[in-house]
């Protein structure tokens, strides 16, 4: 099972590395990063596999969440289940 | 494989668009709860539906952080109550929407739906006996939603369930005129009511159901209006198109989280029900899909062209996405409901009349519409009827929510706050149908040859 992590908000130093800690800290390995930054604007997806997380998927997203909210990032991950329905036939 | 814009589109829909899923409804049979004891058909009521629907919210709310998708209700309908109540006096009805409330609150659920009855065709005695006391039970609960089918294709119209449901939405509206007349908008009356509709007030859990199913309404109005802006100039058939497209995207989510739903929970899936379906926020309304498909300001003449293609295209766009449709199935129109149709109607743009037209090619009917408290029992049967002869005449659901706000005349508005919205009072003709409707019995079932 993958799930998607979608991070947006004002660049700053160490955004990728603030994600990738609790990554590895609940055991969801990262497989793909893509990223871009537009006049200050900083946009990542990461796809990473969650098969050996140590916590339940919802509780995973809930503390990236919350990683964001101090550098005011919108930090998201979802099951990709929900891009593939929604895209794929 | 996922790509970038796949998930930025999706994303978008989700943070800037409104997009969610606006229900999942339990549906709950309560027919192994008949009981000639008041009591004790209050019990087993309760037993069986805090314990069937025991993991709903929770499950809601996991798939909901799962999928990242705000999933906005969690309800219960149930078998219409007249059915299981049999011929228990109007008080113990009273106690059994007591019991629906309690059950309610134990769930921590927003609506339960299914105080009700079909009388389309007749009364009961236990159909008489629940409608003396919905006006009471709408009043004294604050979840519970209560709905009345009146007629069917296939019956005819029953006029003096209707003469009944004028006195009884009278008196629902004066029992709640501390609260702006709100046991109104917690009560519906139907023609050709589905029985697996998801959305309240009209929810309830049909006879031919199974004993617990998974019935989802999906929503999403700002992601059609947003594709249709994006589509710029285009003619109709590529906006067809365009909507086809997105109804299906919406619609995919929705299967999903039923899916998943019904698996977590234990119960078959039953319908995905694709309706447009508009909230108050701005960015949420059906009516400003109309305009940003043309019109200057829904109710322009026009909006029935508009409204018939954009409900055909949705539907459409939904049933591929979708094993099993059902429901209303259809854009709702509601007034108070959605942030265009309050700006129509306040403008003066959008009058009853044509919302009368309006329901003619899409789903529900005259809902959310607040008018005068002083509007006679006569003239609201009237409505009634109106409305419920487009339904049994087009071989389509069809229902009326008035709310005649006790003490409010034309110029005053009337807040339920959340979902339910804002209304202004919209003015009737006051002309009296009286004669004929107080000449009561059957209006015959329409012929379906010779058709124009």
């Amino acid at each position: 099972m993958k799930a998607v992590i979608t991070v947006t908000g004002k660049d700053s130093v160490g955004i990728i590395a603030t994600v990738s800690t609790v990554c590895a800290e609940y055991g969801a390995n990262i497989t793909e990063i893509t990223q871009s930054v537009l006049s200050e604007y900083f946009a990542m997806i990461m796809i990473a596999e969650i098969d050996r997380l140590t916590v339940p998927f919802a509780d995973f997203a809930d503390r990236l969440a919350a990683s964001g909210k101090e550098k005011a990032l919108d930090i998201r991950a979802m099951h990709e289940d929900i891009f593939n329905t929604m895209h794929h036939i | 494989m996922l790509n970038v814009a796949d998930i930025l589109e999706t994303i978008g829909m989700i943070r800037e668009e409104n997009l969610d899923i606006r229900t999942i409804t339990m549906g709950i049979s309560l027919l192994d709860c008949v009981s000639e004891d008041a009591d004790r058909l209050c019990d087993k009521v309760y037993d069986k539906i805090t314990k069937t629907a025991e993991h709903l919210v929770d499950t809601g709310i996991s798939i909901e952080r799962e999928y990242g998708i705000p999933i906005v209700n969690k309800r219960v309908s149930v078998t219409p109550v007249s059915l299981v109540g049999g011929a228990i006096s109007p008080e113990g009805y009273l106690k059994l929407a007591h019991t629906l409330q309690r059950a309610a609150k134990t769930l921590g659920i927003n609506f339960i739906g299914g105080y009700s009855a079909l009388v389309h065709k007749g009364m009961t005695v236990g159909d008489k006996n629940l409608i003396s006391v919905i006006p009471e039970a709408l009043a004294e609960t604050e979840n519970v939603c209560s709905s009345v089918n009146v007629a069917s294709t296939k019956a005819g119209i029953n006029m003096d369930a209707i003469r009944l449901m004028g006195s009884t939405i009278k008196r629902a509206a004066y029992l709640t005129r501390d609260n702006n007349s709100i046991g109104c908008a917690k009560l519906v009356v139907f023609a050709n009511v589905p029985e697996d509709n998801p959305f309240m007030a009209g929810a309830f859990h049909g006879v031919g159901e199974p004993d617990r199913v998974i019935n989802v309404g999906v929503s999403g109005p700002g992601v059609v209006a947003a594709a249709i802006r994006r589509a710029g100039d285009c003619d109709l058939s590529a906006l067809a198109d365009v909507i086809k497209t997105t109804a299906f995207k919406i619609t995919r989510v929705g299967q999903l989280v039923a899916s998943e739903a019904a698996k977590r929970l234990g119960a078959p899936f039953g319908i995905i029900d694709l309706s447009l379906a508009p909230t108050p926020a701005i960015g949420d309304s059906v009516a400003r899909i109309l305009e940003e498909m043309g019109l200057e300001v829904t109710g322009a003449h026009g909006t029935t062209a508009a409204l018939a293609m954009l409900n055909d295209a949705v539907k459409k766009g939904g049933v591929m996405a979708s094993s099993h449709v059902g429901g209303l199935s259809g854009a709702f129109i509601p007034v108070s409901e959605d942030e265009g149709m309050i700006a129509a109607a306040e403008s003066g743009a959008l009058s009853i009349e044509k919302l009368e037209a309006m329901t003619a090619v899409c789903s529900v009917g005259l809902d959310m519409i607040a008018v005068p408290g002083d509007t006679t029992e006569e003239v609201i049967c009237g409505v009634i009827a109106d409305e419920i002869s487009i339904g049994v005449a087009n071989t389509k659901t069809t229902a009326v929510r008035l709310i005649p706000a006790y003490g409010k005349g034309v110029g005053d508005s009337v807040s339920f706050g959340g979902l339910l919205g804002t209304a202004p009072i919209m003015p009737l003709r006051t002309y009296s149908p009286a004669r004929f409707i107080s000449r009561g019995g059957r209006i015959p079932a329409p012929i379906h040859s010779l058709k124009n």
